[in-house]
């Protein structure tokens, strides 16, 4: 039981083999061994995640640091201290996400087997999603900022390549898919330089990058209600239980008494804590957990510790980082590197102001969107603040700025989904609004809130994408028997995405449909889908916070839910409401069994997820205690998180909030019933009945507009940019540079230098003197020839003269010095 | 009491390489009444078995040091180095002679023989330790050659180059034993060493002692200044360069110049370096004229070659300016502490100058017809294609005689330059590489002309077997000291002519 974390490396290994496979022979394979080696990888890998999470639960939730084999000294040079081992984390965190990524990502592989059909690069697509979740294992069991950040651009990679898999679609649409996946790139380029900057200052601050060392505690409060509640259990009965350590570093892995002081006196040597650290429970072996040796990390050097061991250590030590020029306290340090981290975030989680790339990803393949661009990769900003909640905790100008952009985010995503007629598009707002939820969670404080909606998000946005997926697949089949059936291409633009070809799907698409709609109660936040009870989490402790940001934050998040709830269900009449709007709609048919099962699964845990995190004391929300006792206690979700988030708390329920955000949401489908059902859906000249209507067709344009966000970064940032590039291409280099430099002042001034150099200064200088030279030497040879006599005499004069020169020569200085 | 020398006193072994080639003149011109007047080669064997003699015991006596003849000839490295390069000067001469002189009807057996005696005084000159032995030395070298000059005779042109040669001789020659006297006059020696240790003494005492040493010091430059044709006492050179039979032009444009040099410098490196007007001074007091004297020559020289046309006229004031570039170390050697490097620097330039300058000859001298016409540097055009071989080799020896790197007129060069730079003569230096830069226009002309110029080619009717053998072991010199220079380099560094000099 206890070496079960050792296989956390599998967890990663799986995907890579199955990536390795389909990249070298998926081709060969076919398509139906290519899709079940890759879906296999991640079954597997979520089977081994499961087992991970037995672990965890058998063992009191304690924290395990695994070296994986052959990878100890990864990043390691001893001149300068450097020490960033490849180690990967066990806690619960982890594990969630380990679950959600395996989980959430086993059903998609398998869904795209069928969605990905006929495809002549479906093993690529394949190997490109296991690649993806190599990284994004990686990401989330490293140990250290390191190795998520090698995660973070991993997945961001897979992710490029998955926005641009259909980079040769015929007619610009492949063009178009791969500027999506360049505009994603870029952006969460400018994510990356503050993830970097972050990661730098940290090591800086820290000297460290690792998360916490192996043996650390990472929530004392936790560990100590833990060790007082086992002592208290077991009494004097208490005892060690593992002896054996191996390559597993449990956090405090032998028994210890609580009392505080004593356990600074216990020895740390291996294998003999137990005997030595357990005076009270001498030789008697108690069947059951063991109960950590340490309930602080007060017996841990300050250098021995982690990134945020260290950070609570510094604070209260009250320390000031040196960066050469100025020192700064480390409260300010901590508030620069979490901005910095925001920055990361904003760019993976698709927070403003670097939100613009997730709509235009929607380019990618349906499973990809679903896997990479609404459930998992883009949770990874979150995870990664969830994951420093102790830095954020401390930093609290961070933290409003977190819970504001947050806020901000989801509302006017939410509002822009209104306004959106690719089926795809809006899911794509909606994700962004929802991160936007998680993103204000962290901003408030509410670590674990966060975490339950990140998961439950992950079931329903992935069960939604899925299921859009099954609408596209079904709508294009549709056109496709359509044009084949009438022999003629009447439509040649025809877009099987957009939601005003759809209409009436419902009874096409039944099952899916009804998952569809599981999927949008569990979003809008409707009792007792999932969505509503970790919505509720947030709205909660957006109350709880009790600060003025937090009422904000509270405020915004409640219209946003509103506008959710709107526009999810503005969707659902559009799509399955009403009548076929065409004949691809009239033609279309139900997906095919590998498709629906993902969804059947998926939209059992959207309705079934929230439950794992009921609050207590709700009343008639959890049928007064009946849901806390079916499903084991309140708030277990957040108290399984408690070990490894320190400041993961779970909020009291507060029935007022979560009465008024259901009677919103209920009041915004009743009004979007109102606005399009029955049959009005969509104009008759093709355009949304809010647009029709002259009260809000302002409002519908705005968000039709998309706020124009696009426009103003095209404005404001690509304009000028292409102005300069232009600048800098055209005018600098190209007319400047190569016409006006190259051209004229280098080429002419070549030119006329060699004109000057061969014609005045050659042919008249150099030639000059040549000819200067020839004729001087025939002046001279003519005045040579005329002493050159031949005549002795003259040589003998000459001779003499010469005598006489050097005599005068010779004798001169003789005569100036007077001697 | 004047003590009557015995036999032992005369160190007749240092002095066996000159004495072996005087003795083996003498016997050849006795053997000569032997030889058939058709069979002259004979002759010309025997004289090159005497110069190898000679060679032989110069390589065995290289190292020894020391004088002979009551201290008037020395022996040392400087001699041994210098004999080198005058034996090899004769040896190919009398290679170039033997078929020119069969093919210019002018063979005779004296002709050898006064080749020896020229070589023999030549090899006296670089022995000499005694004012008195440089003039007879001088003289022995100059007569023979004024006789080859007229070798030629009854050409006309051949009978005045030996006439004015021989008159100008004597007229400078004159100058020469004036200048000795005067030295004499001012220290009351005439041996080099004992002159060297008289000098501090006038120094000390200067007046009219300094001027007579002054005014020997520059008629003695007179004196061998016209030997080795140095501005302004050149003016016979293109005259007699061109009427002399071309072996007879080959042989004294290196050979007189290496006898010239070896007196002036034994002159001056060993009786005058201390010679200053002033304690404290590092320059010798004829530093300045020398250096004048040198930029002189290599200044005239390199220009009036470019109006040449007749390539023995253009190679014989080639001959003058490098004179002027071996003036420059001899300039150099004034300077204290660098008359040895200087000496060296001398004697390599001499050497480079001898494989090459033998060689340019040796073409000419190819391409030059029965009547001593067709010596025109534009008879050299489309030589290339007519003989690709002799032509290659001639822009080898133009280049070398430019002064390009990889062949000997580099390294010569090369030495020359930073011995100069090394005693101070920046000037000089700077003139140096100016006109090496001018003279590569008239000796690439020659190059141009061969392979650049549409012509149909000499035929170099001349460039029989021992001529050309002759240009081969130039050429293989040229190239073994440009692409080896530590062969010549090793064998000059252990010349140390100058006695430890000492700044007062």
């Amino acid at each position: 039981m206890e070496n079960l974390p050792q296989l956390v490396p599998l967890v990663v290994f799986i995907p890579l083999v199955g990536m390795i496979i389909n990249l070298l022979w998926g081709a060969r394979l076919g398509e139906q061994w290519a899709g079940w080696i890759g879906s296999g990888a991640a079954i597997l890998s979520f089977l081994v995640s499961f087992l991970l999470l037995t672990y965890l639960t058998g063992s009191n939730y304690q924290s395990v640091v695994v070296n994986p084999p052959f990878l100890d000294g990864w990043l390691s040079i001893g001149s300068i201290n450097l020490e960033i081992p490849w180690q990967q984390r066990v806690d619960t965190l982890s594990v969630t996400m380990m679950l959600v990524v395996t989980g959430v990502g086993s059903l998609i592989h398998i869904y795209a087997i069928g969605y990905m059909h006929g495809d002549e690069r479906f093993p690529r697509f394949f190997a490109f999603l296991n690649m993806f979740l190599v990284f994004m294992l990686i990401l989330v069991t490293g140990n250290n900022f390191l190795m998520m950040f090698v995660g973070w651009e991993g997945v961001g990679l897979c992710s490029y390549l998955l926005i641009g898999f259909w980079f040769d679609k015929a007619k610009g649409v492949g063009w178009k898919n791969s500027l999506a996946a360049r505009k994603a790139m870029i952006l969460n380029r400018i994510g990356d330089f503050g993830m970097l900057m972050g990661i730098f200052l940290i090591f800086w601050t820290f000297g460290t990058l690792d998360y916490y060392k192996p043996g650390e505690i990472a929530n004392v409060e936790y560990q100590e209600h833990l060790v007082a509640q086992l002592t208290g259990e077991h009494g004097e009965a208490a005892a060690p239980a593992e002896g054996e350590h191996g390559a597993t570093t449990t956090e405090g892995e032998a028994a210890a008494p609580a009392a505080e002081g004593e356990h600074t006196e216990a020895p740390v040597a291996e294998g003999e804590h137990g005997e030595a650290a357990a005076p009270a429970a001498e030789g008697e072996h108690a069947v059951g957990p063991a109960i950590p040796e340490y309930v602080n990390n007060d017996h841990i050097a300050t250098d021995q510790l982690g990134v945020f061991g260290k950070a609570q250590r510094m604070l209260e030590d009250g320390a000031e980082v040196n960066f050469g020029v100025v020192s700064l306290p480390i409260e300010t340090v901590l508030v620069l590197i979490t901005l910095f981290l925001l920055l990361g975030a904003t760019g993976k989680s698709a927070q403003i102001p670097l939100f613009v790339w997730l709509p235009d990803a929607m380019a990618g393949p349906t499973p990809v969107s679903a896997l990479i661009h609404a459930a998992t990769m883009v949770t990874a900003g979150v995870y990664m603040m969830v994951r420093s909640n102790v830095l954020y905790h401390n930093a609290e100008t961070t933290s409003l700025v977190v819970a504001l952009i947050g806020a901000t985010t989801a509302l006017a995503a939410g509002y822009i989904a209104i306004g959106q007629w690719d089926i795809k598009r809006v899911l794509a707002y909606s994700t962004i609004s929802q991160l936007g939820f998680m993103v204000a969670a962290v901003g408030i404080g509410a670590y674990g809130a966060a975490m339950f909606h990140l998961v439950t998000h992950a079931f329903f946005k992935a069960l939604l994408f899925l299921g859009s997926g099954s609408v596209i697949h079904g709508v294009e089949h549709g056109h496709h028997d359509v044009s084949h059936g009438h022999d003629h291409h009447h439509d040649h633009d025809f877009d099987p995405q957009d939601m005003r070809n759809m209409g009436g799907l419902r009874n096409k698409m039944p099952i899916t449909f009804l998952t569809y709609l599981v999927g949008t109660l569990a979003l809008a936040g409707i009792w007792p889908f999932a969505g509503f009870w970790s919505k509720d989490e947030i709205l909660a402790d957006a109350w709880l916070s009790n600060t003025a940001g937090g009422y904000v934050v509270l405020a915004m998040l409640v219209i946003a839910a509103a506008f959710t709830a709107f526009y999810m269900w503005r969707q659902i009449e559009m799509v399955f409401f009403g009548k076929p709007r065409t004949e691809a709609a009239e033609h279309a048919h139900e997906s095919t069994p590998a498709m629906l099962w993902p969804l059947v699964i998926l939209a059992f845990f959207a309705l079934l997820a929230g439950f794992y995190n009921v609050p207590a004391n709700a009343g008639p929300f959890t049928i007064f205690g009946f849901f806390e006792w079916l499903f084991g206690g309140a708030h277990s979700f957040t108290v399984f998180l408690e070990p490894s988030v320190a400041y993961a708390h779970a909020g009291e329920f507060q029935g007022g909030i979560a009465a008024v955000a259901l009677i919103l949401a209920l009041g915004a489908i009743l009004l979007a019933r109102r606005v399009y059902g029955d049959n009005k859906s969509v104009t008759a000249d093709n355009t949304d009945p809010l647009y029709v209507n002259p009260a809000t067709r302002q409002i519908w344009s705005l968000a039709n507009a998309r706020l124009y966000w696009d426009e103003t970064y095209n404005r404001l940032l690509e304009q000028p940019f292409n102005a300069i590039g232009n600048f800098l291409a055209h005018t600098l280099d190209w007319t400047f540079w190569h016409d006006y430099v190259h051209e004229k002042v280098v080429g002419r001034g070549f030119n006329a230098l060699g004109d000057l150099l061969s014609s005045p200064v050659d042919l008249g200088i150099i030639d000059g003197i040549v000819n200067g030279l020839g004729r001087l030497v025939s002046w001279l040879a003519g005045g040579l020839r005329r002493i050159q006599t031949g005549y002795v005499r003259t040589y003998a004069i000459t001779l003499l003269l010469g005598v006489v020169l050097v005599i005068i020569i010779l004798l001169l200085p003789m005569l100036q010095s007077g001697s | 009491m004047f003590q009557v020398p015995t036999i032992a006193d005369l160190n007749l072994g240092l002095t066996l390489p000159a004495l072996s080639l005087a003795l083996g003149a003498c016997v050849l011109l006795l053997l000569d009444l032997f030889v058939p007047r058709e069979r002259k080669e004979i002759t010309a064997w025997l004289a090159m078995a005497g110069i190898a003699v000679s060679f032989v015991l110069n390589l065995a006596g290289f190292n020894e040091s020391g004088t002979a003849f009551l201290g008037t000839f020395a022996a040392d490295q400087f001699t041994g180095f210098l004999n080198i390069v005058i034996l090899i000067t004769a040896f190919l001469g009398v290679l170039l002679s033997l078929d020119y002189l069969k093919r210019a009807k002018i063979e005779r057996g004296e002709y050898y023989v006064l080749l020896l005696l020229s070589a023999a005084g030549m090899m006296f000159m670089s022995s000499a330790n005694d004012l008195i032995v440089v003039f007879i030395a001088l003289e022995l070298l100059s007569i023979p050659l004024y006789i080859m000059a007229t070798f030629r005779a009854p050409d006309l042109k051949s009978e005045e180059s030996g006439m004015k040669y021989f008159i100008l001789g004597a007229f400078a020659g004159a100058f020469f034993v004036y200048g000795a006297a005067l030295v004499y006059g001012a220290t009351g020696t005439t041996n080099l060493p004992e002159i060297f240790a008289a000098v501090n003494g006038i120094i000390a005492a200067g007046g009219s002692q300094m001027f007579l040493l002054l005014m020997g010091t520059g008629l003695i430059l007179v004196g061998l200044g016209f030997k080795v044709a140095v501005v302004p006492f050149h003016m016979w050179t293109p005259d007699v360069y061109e009427g002399a039979p071309t072996p007879v032009t080959a042989f004294m444009s290196v050979g007189a110049k290496a006898g010239g040099f070896a007196g002036l410098l034994r002159i001056m490196v060993v009786a005058l370096p201390v010679f200053v007007l002033k304690d404290g001074q590092t320059a010798a007091a004829w530093q300045q004229t020398f250096w004048l004297v040198a930029a002189a020559t290599l200044i005239l020289g390199n220009i009036v070659a470019i109006a040449q046309t007749n390539v023995k006229r253009m190679l014989a004031y080639s001959s003058i300016a490098h004179a002027g570039y071996i003036m420059m170390a001899v300039a150099a050697a004034g300077t204290a502490g660098v008359a040895n490097e200087a000496t060296r620097a001398a004697l390599l330039y001499l050497m480079a100058y001898m494989f090459t300058n033998l060689g340019a000859f040796g073409i000419a001298l190819a391409i030059e017809k029965d009547d001593g016409s067709d010596t025109g540097v534009d008879n050299f055009i489309g030589l290339a294609k007519s003989k690709p071989a002799l032509a290659a080799m001639m822009t080898v020896f133009m280049l070398s005689l430019t002064g390009i790197p990889l062949t000997g007129g580099f390294v010569g060069k090369w030495f020359v330059f930073k011995s100069a730079l090394d005693a101070g003569l920046v000037p000089l230096a700077i003139i140096g590489v100016l006109t090496s830069v001018i003279s590569a226009f008239y000796y690439v002309r020659i190059i141009v002309n061969m392979y650049l110029k549409d012509g149909e080619g000499d035929p170099a009717a001349g460039a029989t077997r021992y001529v050309n053998w002759a240009i081969y072991v130039a050429f293989a010199g040229t190239l073994l000291m440009g692409i080896f220079p530590w062969i010549a380099t090793n064998l000059s560094d252990t010349v140390v002519l100058a006695v430890e000099m000492f700044v007062r």
